[in-house]
């Protein structure tokens, strides 16, 4: 992937975004970040007009103060780019919007960030455990999270 | 002349006991059930995870777990009575567990199988992993392994067999 | 007049097949099917969380622990990521060697595939004959690493051993028993009657739903698209030999059978060129005593494991265990298109997809 292309599409998805995307840099991704809010229009744009149909991996870090979700996305069949997209969100109350409507395979793993850390996704149908039996109380995954026994 | 002495009468005490060790077993009906028992264990179909890759391979034609007698594995909990604790209990499959093990009639055992089911394994220190299969079930024979070799898997199967043939049970 | 009610049957989480405690409940209309739910979770062993409490290099055998069939494969991924991360060098021998375990390992993987779907459809024979061929395997794996299955033989920035005298006449001989091993295949479960017939048109997945739904691996490929991480996002040296990509156009079962078929044959392919192309050298490159990545780094490192994309996000604190690890695992993605592909299908149909999806729940569930 030449560096002209993806700085050539990184200020495309910039313009096209309005601001609300900033860039951030990193060694192997293009790396986008938003806020939660924004998140659905970056995605449909990414999806429709960037090509990347396919989201590989949707996954959240505790970063004590705030969750941040990465959401990592590529192209099949492979146009050589491979984009990044980071949102955080406040750790009381933390809520995404889903994007299920726009990728199917963000069904389980939207469910297994809520499993595990505990971040709810605004508008997904069938938003319950899927790791833990659904009796389970807290999220393991936090890092606050203390193990009884 | 000379009278001839008659031999002595049968029913002397040495006789019966040569007679009896050679041709006649005494045995009680229970030693019977376990001599069958302990050579024809039907293990249940359980698994999870990488120990019964280890089993599947001791079952196969290298292996044969069939030269034992071993080999009828049975999908229903109903016609099995051997239950192989192979991998580890998580907290959705412990009631899983212990549901199909009400439904094994008696007599009944359990193997745990694997550093997992023994103590819980490389994994006893994360949240979802019961500590071994003896948190939940009285358990007859363990076999350390990460996963155990078919061999080591046959020798907890042959401790088991004279376990049982001995009545300890 | 007559009223039809719909009724569920239970699949699992106890069921004679070896794909482990997968949980699936049927909602049947008579005979056919309307829905199926998927539960998850039996085999969930914390291990993301457990690698936050490991150093670096002591979560390698944890990573062979997910994909148990294929061990070699999730723990080149891990140390590829980890090296991604903090920068190690690899030598070229120890690349050529992790090739060479690599493949050998996705052989197997495919042959209990092939081995599982034979019996999950009551062909028990099927599985005999794939388990001789794998033991094959796991001699060449204990010959090299001391385990038979969960060989923990990479290691970050290279393997642990190097190859003994007695591989290479092992594995030649096995490379060139591989077309028979094939025909055999061929002959005994591909070309049965009842498997073409439960097999074939059944559990169809059209390319547009497995792109939308993640679907990777051997089952995308199934359906006609060729993506396959060791050309479309280079690792290995994978550039450096000559073999093809395996493609079926059906999507249905037969197809997801064959294209692993022709993986093995592949792999083999592979194998035998690494064999020629591996130079001498070291096995290890130079690592520092303890690993310790910039802080605020992360790395996504992807892989074509035998399941599909095995993808580790690893995120570094400064210390020298890792702040965050997730497990990107095929098996629990590919998962989400069983209800899609069973739906209108028949109850036997549903046992036929799992074996063809081929899902690990080590990987899954992690």
């Amino acid at each position: 992937m030449a560096d002209n292309d993806s700085e050539a599409t990184s200020n495309q998805i910039l313009n096209a975004m309005e601001g609300r995307v900033q860039a951030y840099p990193d060694p192997h991704f293009l790396g986008l970040r938003i806020e939660p809010a924004d998140l659905p229009g970056l995605l449909l744009y990414l999806r429709d007009q960037a090509g990347m149909n396919y989201l590989a991996n949707l996954t959240a870090t505790d970063l004590k103060e705030e969750f941040e979700l990465t959401y990592h996305l590529y192209a099949i069949p492979d146009n050589g780019l491979k984009m990044a997209v980071k949102t955080r969100v406040p750790r009381d109350g933390a809520q995404v919007p889903s994007v299920i409507t726009l990728y199917p395979t963000a069904d389980w793993q939207e469910r297994e960030v809520f499993d595990l850390m505990g971040i709810r996704f605004i508008g997904h149908p069938n938003l319950v455990r899927v790791l833990l039996p659904d009796e389970y109380e807290g999220h393991p995954l936090r890092k606050d999270f203390k193990k009884e026994g | 002349m000379v009278l001839i002495k008659s031999p002595p009468p049968a029913g002397n005490d040495d006789d019966v006991h040569q007679l009896a060790r050679h041709n006649i077993i005494v045995t009680t009906l229970e030693k019977l059930w376990d001599w069958g028992r302990a050579r024809s264990f039907w293990p249940l179909n359980y698994g999870c995870n990488c120990c019964p890759i280890e089993l599947l391979a001791a079952s196969g034609a290298r292996y044969d777990i069939s030269r034992y007698g071993y080999e009828v594995f049975r999908a229903s909990p109903r016609q099995a009575d051997l239950l192989l604790i192979a991998g580890p209990i998580s907290l959705k499959m412990a009631p899983v567990v212990k549901r199909v093990y009400e439904q094994m009639p008696s007599p009944k055992w359990v193997l745990a199988m694997g550093n997992c089911a023994t103590s819980g394994g490389p994994f006893r220190d994360g949240y979802s992993i019961y500590p071994g299969a003896d948190a939940l079930f009285k358990v007859d024979i363990y076999i350390p392994g990460c996963p155990p070799r078919p061999e080591a898997l046959f020798h907890g199967l042959l401790e088991l067999k004279k376990k049982v043939e001995q009545g300890d049970y | 007049m007559f009223k039809t009610d719909r009724y569920i049957i239970n699949i699992g989480p106890q069921h004679p097949s070896t794909h482990g405690g997968l949980h699936v409940e049927a909602v049947m209309d008579g005979e056919e099917v309307v829905d199926v739910m998927v539960h998850l979770g039996y085999v969930h062993r914390s291990v993301e969380k457990i690698a936050e409490s490991r150093t670096y290099p002591q979560f390698i055998p944890y990573a062979a622990r997910l994909d148990y069939m294929a061990t070699n494969l999730p723990a080149w991924g891990y140390v590829g990521a980890v090296e991604k991360l903090t920068g190690v060098a690899v030598p070229e021998r120890a690349q050529y060697i992790r090739v060479i375990m690599g493949e050998l390992s996705r052989i197997a993987s495919h042959m209990m595939f092939v081995g599982s779907l034979a019996i999950d459809l009551a062909a028990t024979t099927g599985l005999l004959y794939c388990l001789r061929d794998r033991e094959r395997i796991m001699d060449m794996f204990e010959m090299t690493s001391g385990q038979r299955l969960l060989s923990a033989y990479m290691r970050i920035g290279g393997v642990s051993h190097d190859l003994p005298e007695e591989f290479f006449p092992a594995i030649r001989s096995f490379l060139a028993d591989v077309p028979r091993m094939l025909d055999e295949y061929n002959g005994l479960i591909t070309g049965n009657e009842i498997l073409q017939a439960r097999c074939s048109g059944i559990g169809v997945l059209d390319p547009e739903t497995a792109i939308a739904y993640g679907v990777t691996g051997p089952n995308l490929r199934a359906s006609g698209i060729g993506y396959d991480l060791r050309r479309a996002d280079l690792y290995g040296f994978y550039d450096r030999f000559d073999f093809e990509v395996a493609v079926a156009q059906k999507g249905d079962c037969l197809a997801r059978l064959l294209v692993r078929l022709e993986e093995i044959q592949q792999s083999a392919k592979i194998i035998g060129q690494a064999l020629e192309q591996m130079p001498e050298g070291e096995i290890l490159g130079k690592v520092p005593k303890v690993l310790k990545p910039e802080k605020g780094r992360e790395v996504y490192h992807r892989i074509e494991s035998a399941k599909g994309e095995l993808g580790y996000y690893l995120v570094s604190d400064g210390t020298e265990k890792p702040a965050r690890l997730h497990v990107r695992a095929p098996s629990f993605i590919n998962l989400m298109v069983l209800p899609v592909i069973s739906r209108g299908g028949k109850l036997q149909d549903i046992i036929a997809n799992i074996a063809t999806l081929d899902p690990v729940l080590g990987e899954s569930d992690r």
